[in-house]
């Protein structure tokens, strides 16, 4: 769960959990793990394909399918979301549990990290007591080594019973004994699961379960363990078992009555739900010990090594922790900016050759000139200012920020700012959040699923779209080179652009803990919840996969979005400006009407038009504002600055309008794509219309009060 | 001598004797090992105090100090880190 074409966009809308087999023969691994172990880099490595990696924990929030074969087989792999315990009530962890129980897949992988076994471990021994059928794959044994940490593998696999491999997920070959395994183990028959034993005081409500549960036969899992959990989980698991096993509505309702009885009576012993999770947890604790006995041996640093304490020294210590977060931040921004302008006008110029090949080609086949003027003007000519405006930031932006987000730098933002997050009732993994936000508005609301607490999380999906998209940063960079930066040309041109820019990203931000608290304490009432972050280590990103990976993803991802969005947009624009209605277009009549506003505004009724037409796609925001102005049938070509500037100034542009656009820019609504994705987040209108709703108030009422004052001080 | 994981201090090093906390949180906090006899390591704090980064199991976990408050911990003999 990233920044990539599967995750961005329209994409970001969709998840589920259907196996897609292409034969009956296709066998299911599922691959399982702690967050943040490499589970993603192992699906790919091994399936070819490219789901989004990085280092922060909760990162794959849905599950990914992929395909491969070994000479013997051919495989589906379900790469489960990252849970620490099967045990736990987290929806991801539901997710897990429920799929390795009743969804009984042919093998599954777990993964541990073998710089902090003992963890990995915990839940390596909770699947081994549902499946025998588990290969143990012991990963990032290279950065262990660096370590001085040792492993003795042949002990581990005496120990638990089952396979044991250990792999460099990022090295392609150290993978091949693995899928040797796999053949292996699907060959022979499988080993017993292994419950573990149940702690004594549960003893006696478990055995009255067993005594009365219908049969499980179906159900090739241990029935005492399918007792505990009873005991352990809510009504949910009842119906998932029940339909399972196999159960009539009456068995069902009787097992619930059963279960609820012994809940009591375990209560009148003094056993309550918390300390019945103790007895577990502890024993899965014991059992760890016992396997991991004697096959570690490593230094006193254990996990968190030198090096990354002394990064984390700079990196979150108090007086250094801000500074260089916006100092990263700055030099992002700079980087992409002069980068863009690099990359921007080269690539119009080709994309407007190709119109004028087009516009033969229309004439050469002899359509009538209708049909060239909607097809090439309209169409064709949206999509080319679209993509040689949008592309550029996003293709310098994205490596760069998959980089970040590789180094395990980005858990350290949400640390860092968790307690202002707190203080306004929210969670400090929203700047996570915001950080995707940051790439695609879809992508951050998806993004939000880290966040455990529903109300935090909702909080975080309301605000998101304050944070400018990518989609939005072209029209921001436009307006600030065209009226507010004054270095003309080359690198320190592009420096001021990103400064002034980090300033705005601050208003985002305030914006953002302002909004925050206020629905904390309005419409969302609560009290902060809890926060439990892991930091993961420090890990060097792999430069060139990083970037060769994202930019060809981001590349076909753009051209993608820009021929279902832009495309559509730009037949309706040029309709808009073509039918006319009583002597003037109809785009004509839009923007007088909205005049009056515009105005009130700062701005006029063509630059809310514009806002309003760009609403499935940010990006031809400027352009259909030049076409307004130009009150041609079709976008200009994308020139120069100067000349851009010509035509804004002639028609009325004061700074007061651009500072109004910027602001308005920041915060109106969400686009299509992130509304619908939020529908589909928080399953309810209700929000999603609120998503619409908050930033568009905030953002009309920002410009008329800046506005107001600028214009009674007489300012503008 | 007793004492709660929100009042240590980066360097210090104590002994988990008892978890007051309920709910989701408990949960968590025991899924990634922070157990009754368990060794923790507060790492640092965040710029604004809190929350602390502790080292538990080996891994580096952020725990608000509104929660680390109900993790009763025995603090261990002070030792001067290795890496100052």
């Amino acid at each position: 769960m990233g920044l990539t074409a599967g995750s961005t966009g329209r994409n970001a809308v969709d998840s589920g959990l259907n196996i897609h087999k292409k034969t009956p023969e296709d066998l299911v691994v599922a691959i399982a793990g702690n967050p943040n172990v490499g589970k993603s880099t192992l699906f790919n490595a091994l399936t070819g394909m490219h789901q989004h990696t990085g280092n922060w924990p909760g990162k794959t929030v849905a599950s990914a399918q992929g395909r491969f074969s070994s000479p013997r087989h051919s495989y589906v792999m379900v790469d489960i979301p990252g849970t620490y315990s099967l045990l736990a009530h987290s929806p991801e962890e539901e997710v897990a549990r429920d799929f390795l129980c009743f969804h009984r897949p042919d093998v599954c992988i777990v993964i541990c990290d073998a710089t902090c076994l003992k963890r990995s471990m915990a839940l390596a021994i909770q699947i081994l007591e549902i499946t025998g059928r588990v290969i143990l794959c012991v990963n990032l044994m290279d950065e262990a080594e660096a370590r001085g940490i040792r492993i003795d593998l042949k002990r581990l696999e005496d120990q638990l019973g089952v396979p044991v491999v250990g792999v460099v997920a990022r090295q392609k070959k150290s993978l091949r004994r693995l899928k040797a395994l796999l053949d292996q183990a699907l060959d022979s028959p499988p080993s017993p699961a292994r419950p573990l034993p149940c702690p004594t005081a549960l003893q006696p409500a478990v055995d009255a379960l067993l005594a009365h549960m219908p049969s499980t036969d179906a159900l090739p899992i241990a029935r005492e363990w399918l007792a505990l959990r009873l005991l352990d989980s809510d009504a949910s698991l009842v119906r998932q078992i029940a339909t399972a096993a196999g159960w009539t509505d009456q068995e069902q309702q009787a097992v619930h009555r059963l279960v609820a009885a012994q809940k009591v009576r375990l209560r009148e012993e003094g056993i309550h739900p918390s300390r019945l999770q103790d007895l577990l947890v502890s024993g899965l604790h014991r059992e760890t010990q016992r396997v991991l006995g004697g096959c570690i041996s490593q230094p006193g640093d254990g996990g968190y090594c030198r090096k990354d304490r002394r990064l984390d020294k700079i990196l979150t210590g108090r007086i250094t922790a801000f500074p260089v977060m916006l100092l990263l931040l700055a030099l992002l921004f700079w980087i992409t900016i002069s980068g863009a302008n690099l990359i921007s006008g080269f690539l119009s110029d080709g994309l407007f050759r190709v119109q004028d090949w087009l516009s033969r080609l229309f004439m050469a086949l002899g359509s009538p000139p209708w049909l060239h003027d909607l097809c090439v003007l309209g169409v064709y000519r949206t999509l080319a200012w679209v993509v040689s405006v949008m592309l550029p930031p996003m293709a310098i932006f994205f490596p760069l920020f998959t980089l970040l987000e590789d180094s395990g730098y980005l858990p350290r933002i949400a640390y860092n700012l968790d307690r202002p997050f707190e203080k306004c009732c929210a969670c400090g993994k929203q700047s996570l959040c915001m950080a995707m936000g940051l790439g695609c508005n879809a992508a951050g609301v998806v993004g939000c699923r880290i966040i455990d607490s529903p109300r935090e999380r909702l909080i975080a999906i309301l605000t998101n779209s304050f944070i400018p998209c990518n989609g939005r940063l072209p029209i921001l960079l436009s307006i600030l080179s065209m009226f507010f930066v004054t270095a003309s040309g080359g690198l320190l041109h592009g420096l001021y652009s990103a400064l002034i820019l980090l300033a705005l990203l601050m208003l985002s931000i305030g914006m953002t803990f302002l909004t925050s608290r206020l629905l904390s304490k309005t419409l969302l009432k609560g009290v902060p919840s809890s926060f439990a972050l892991e930091m993961p280590p420090y890990r060097r990103p792999q430069l060139g996969k990083v970037i060769v990976r994202s930019v060809f993803d981001r590349v076909l991802f753009v051209l993608g979005r820009a021929v279902a969005v832009a495309a559509p947009a730009g037949l309706v624009l040029w309709l808009c400006a073509n039918l006319t209605l009583g002597g003037s277009s109809l785009l004509t009549h839009l923007c007088a009407l909205l005049d009056g506003p515009g105005w009130l505004m700062g701005m006029d009724g063509a630059i809310l038009v514009a806002f309003l037409l760009g609403f499935p796609a940010s990006e031809i925001v400027l352009p259909i504002v030049l076409m307004a102005y130009l009150s041609t049938g079709m976008l200009m070509e994308p020139g120069s600055a100067l000349e851009m500037h010509q035509v804004l100034v002639s028609h009325g542009w004061t700074w007061l309008t651009a500072a109004n656009v910027l602001l308005f820019t920041l915060f109106h609504w969400p686009c299509s794509t992130t509304l619908l994705t939020i529908r589909k987040e928080t399953a309810s209108w209700k929000w999603t219309a609120l998503a619409f709703l908050i930033p568009t108030v905030i953002g009309c009422g920002l410009c008329m009060a800046f506005t107001a004052i600028v214009r009674l001080l007489g300012l503008a | 001598m007793t004492t709660t994981l929100a009042h240590l201090h980066p360097g210090d090093r104590a002994r988990v004797c008892g978890i007051l906390l309920e709910g989701g949180i408990r949960r968590r906090l025991l899924d990634i090992g922070l157990t009754e006899g368990a060794e923790v390591e507060c790492a640092g704090l965040s710029p604004f105090g809190s929350p602390g980064a502790y080292v538990i199991q080996e891994a580096l976990i952020a725990i608000r100090k509104s929660d680390g408050q109900k993790v009763l911990v025995k603090k261990q003999k002070e030792v001067t880190p290795p890496w100052d």
